[in-house]
């Protein structure tokens, strides 16, 4: 008698794996499914070939006048030609290095922060946001230690931008963290004072609060204090701003159990003790996500200034689409300035992303 | 012998007491405030001596003296502010209403979307967010504004479906319903049909929950709203005339006229607000386990049914709070409308009559409250739905 042999396995279906099998279980599992994909199919093919035709295929890419774009497509030679005002605003041509010096500062000295084996990284970060808003401040407006005053009103375009949003970020993140601490302290008077004004933020839209930055401030102000246009809706931007911080960073000291506090308390830390070396650290870590969404929405929120007729980059934009000379350029302006403004906020979202996966300590509370 | 405790410790100064710490703190915080508020007062009274400008809401009354180009009521140049101020409003609350009922509707597409089996479906609503939620809402509104509504052609040349809608730079003209004899009965007809529905679909309910029951609601409910104001208009005759909008010389006459700044607003804000309910969506029915959908099935229920019976409740609880704050968002955003000149509260109130009265405080108060109260009232009504569908707990 023979031994039994099992033959050996068939292979799968060629249906079920591979290319055919994940099509199948993922595009045309079911009647309804496969014309979902028919529909998605349709709309690809109705948006991407135009799309493609119209940014790439068709464009015209050299040139300095409006004449050089005779093709269908868009006319990125009008890009070309406004970059610089784009970049800088009015900023005198001649000048423009100290901008780019204060932005290669910017990013060489926040660099070593994101180096991992940097030793006194707390130490080096606090000296650095203490030391470059000086530099930057003397880069940018100048007027002391040699440098030639350029004032804010000759600021614009994406510097203008990112000096508000950076100014605002700035600005709002302690103020936010110590109104989400006054809402939550044991003192009702301060507590009082601290919902009233993150409600108040919180319920009115911004431009109402620049529109009051520039027809209310100058009345509540002394006739001799002048405050910058600029100034006033950094300022503006920082309040409103703090306000929403404040209600993220709430979330994150409700979510830390009792106990920690307890804790802290029984090892005999104080009130700012416990909470800069125990709470805050832990409550931060937590609420990363809603902290850089809220970032994320000051930035976008900074084209607001438009509306007090400052100069940033979606109003340098608009501003160029209206020039007689390139006429009938909108679209291709503000497709420019949508790819500027998402490549910002898209980042920052991603950046948020990896925070949160690196700073996971795998302990939820 | 005994020995004593001393329980209360060596007096130390008052500052070291907690107690009173917290009674100093509060008392610098108050006075600093009140210190703060009493110098932009004064500073603000010998401003508006100096400029030379009477507080207070007299103005209100005067006549405004300057055209809106979109009144929901009644409105001519020689009206009062006070009535400005209530076209602002309505324009306001006309932005918010339509750009919430859009953004919700595609929201929710956009959140299912991003959970369907289907993978091209889910990378396209994926593309979608992540596109429009990371471009400024304004940038959006201009978008539409300048480069997609303003080259559309002049009247003249409007394009136009079936000669009774036309699509021009000057905006969509639709016919308009004119009252008409049959209009009191039909909509009489339509109330009376509401509360049928309403009182059938309790008693279907009532009887269900007494015997097990089943009426086909649905459709009795869809017949009843079909059948009688349809034998009223049978019987009484049309309810509207419908005034049509038409070609003359230079413009299109008549009919309803919906302004690009109106289109571009609520286009841009439905589109932005979407993506973020979208994610909010998403991240609710993610919520709810597997397992339900499991013990769902296991007691016999339909897809359908799972969905709509065990999935889509236990969602709403996780969906409610941030699709309240998105309401507000766009509420709020709807304020951006001043920068192409919608006529809403910001850009009628505190753009016009601030510039033509001086009146600063006020116009900016006024303005500032009804923001203020249109979030406590979004925020209120959807704390009253949150409480209701809340889980009920022992």
């Amino acid at each position: 008698m023979t031994a039994h042999t099992f033959k050996p396995d068939l292979p799968a279906p060629t249906t079920s794996i591979g290319a055919l099998g994940w099509i199948r279980a993922n595009l045309l599992s079911s009647w309804f499914n496969a014309a979902l994909t028919l529909l998605g199919l349709y709309l690809l093919w109705l948006i991407v070939p135009p799309l493609l035709q119209w940014a790439i295929f068709q464009a015209d890419w050299t040139g300095t006048t409006r004449q050089d774009c005779t093709r269908e497509g868009a006319c990125w030679v009008f890009i070309q030609s406004r970059f610089a005002q784009f970049m800088y605003g009015f900023y005198p041509p001649e000048l423009r290095w100290r901008v780019d010096l204060a932005a290669v500062l910017a990013i060489a000295g926040a660099a070593p922060l994101f180096i991992k084996a940097m030793p006194h990284k707390v130490r080096y970060g606090i000296g650095y946001l203490l030391v470059y808003p000086l530099v930057a401040y003397w880069l940018l407006h100048g007027g002391f230690l040699g440098l030639e005053t350029v004032p804010s009103t000759r600021w614009g375009g994406l510097m203008l931008t990112i000096v508000i949003a950076a100014v605002g970020i700035a600005g709002a993140l302690p103020l936010g963290i110590m109104l989400a601490l006054g809402r939550r302290s044991d003192m009702p008077a301060i507590r009082v004072i601290c919902v009233t004004f993150i409600e108040f933020w919180r319920g009115v839209p911004l431009i109402t609060v620049l529109f009051m930055s520039s027809v209310m401030l100058p009345l509540f102000l002394p006739v001799e204090m002048n405050l910058d246009k600029l100034l006033r809706a950094m300022v503006m931007v920082v309040f409103f701003e703090a306000a929403y911080v404040a209600e993220v960073v709430r979330g994150g000291l409700q979510a830390i159990p009792k106990g920690q506090y307890e804790a802290a308390a029984a090892m005999g830390l104080g009130y700012w003790r416990s909470m800069v070396l125990v709470i805050l650290p832990q409550a931060l870590k937590l609420v990363i996500p809603g902290l850089v969404n809220t970032f994320i929405a000051l930035f976008k929120d900074t084209s607001l200034v438009i509306i007090i007729g400052l100069f940033d980059f979606l109003n340098s934009i608009k501003r160029a689409t209206t020039d007689p000379a390139w006429l009938g350029m909108s679209t291709e302006g503000y497709v420019f300035a949508a790819l500027v403004y998402w490549i910002f906020c898209f980042g920052m979202s991603r950046y948020s992303m990896h925070l949160e996966r690196k700073l996971d300590t795998g302990h939820k509370h | 012998m005994r020995t004593t405790l001393d329980a209360t410790p060596a007096r130390g100064s008052l500052l070291s007491d907690p107690r009173a710490r917290a009674w100093l703190f509060q008392i610098i915080a108050v006075a600093a405030v009140v210190g703060i508020g009493w110098y932009l007062f004064h500073n603000t009274q010998t401003n508006l001596a100096n400029r030379g400008i009477t507080s207070g809401f007299g103005f209100l009354d005067n006549a405004a003296g300057f055209g809106i180009s979109q009144h929901l009521i009644d409105y001519s140049e020689s009206d009062s502010y006070g009535r400005v101020f209530w076209i602002g409003l309505l324009n306001t609350l006309l932005v918010s209403v339509l750009g919430i009922v859009l953004a919700t509707i595609l929201g929710f597409i956009l959140g299912v979307a991003r959970l369907s089996s289907n993978w091209l479906i889910r990378q396209l609503a994926t593309i979608y967010i992540e596109t429009f939620r990371n471009i400024p809402p304004l940038l959006q509104i201009f978008f539409f504004y300048f480069a997609v509504l303003a080259p559309l052609p002049g009247p003249r040349d409007s394009l136009s479906l079936a000669d009774m809608f036309f699509v021009n730079n000057r905006g969509l003209q639709m016919p308009a319903p004119l009252a008409a004899p049959g209009m009191w009965p039909f909509l009489v007809a339509i109330a009376v049909a509401v509360l049928a529905v309403v009182i059938f679909a309790v008693w279907a309910k009532g009887l269900r929950h007494a015997t097990g029951k089943r009426l086909p609601v649905f459709w009795v409910s869809l017949a009843i709203l079909l059948v009688v104001p349809g034998l009223t208009v049978m019987i009484v005759g049309a309810p509207f005339d419908w005034e049509i909008p038409e070609l003359r010389r230079f413009n299109i006459r008549g009919g309803w006229v919906v302004i690009p700044e109106l289109v571009s607003i609520v286009l841009a804000l439905s589109i932005y607000t979407a993506a973020f309910i979208g994610e909010t969506v998403r991240a609710g029915i993610q919520s709810v386990s597997h397992g339900q959908t499991e013990a769902a099935s296991s007691l016999g229920l339909s897809g359908g049914q799972t969905l709509r019976l065990v999935i889509i409740p236990q969602a709403l609880r996780v969906i409610i709070p941030p699709l309240t704050s998105q309401y507000l968002n766009l509420a709020k955003n709807s304020s951006l409308a001043a920068a192409i000149g919608y006529p809403d509260m910001v850009s009628l109130f505190a753009g016009t009559v601030l510039n033509q009265t001086g009146q600063a405080i006020e116009t900016m108060a006024i303005t500032m409250s009804v923001y203020l109260a249109i979030s406590i009232s979004i925020s209120l009504l959807m704390n009253w739905y949150n409480k209701r569908i809340a889980l009920i707990e022992r």
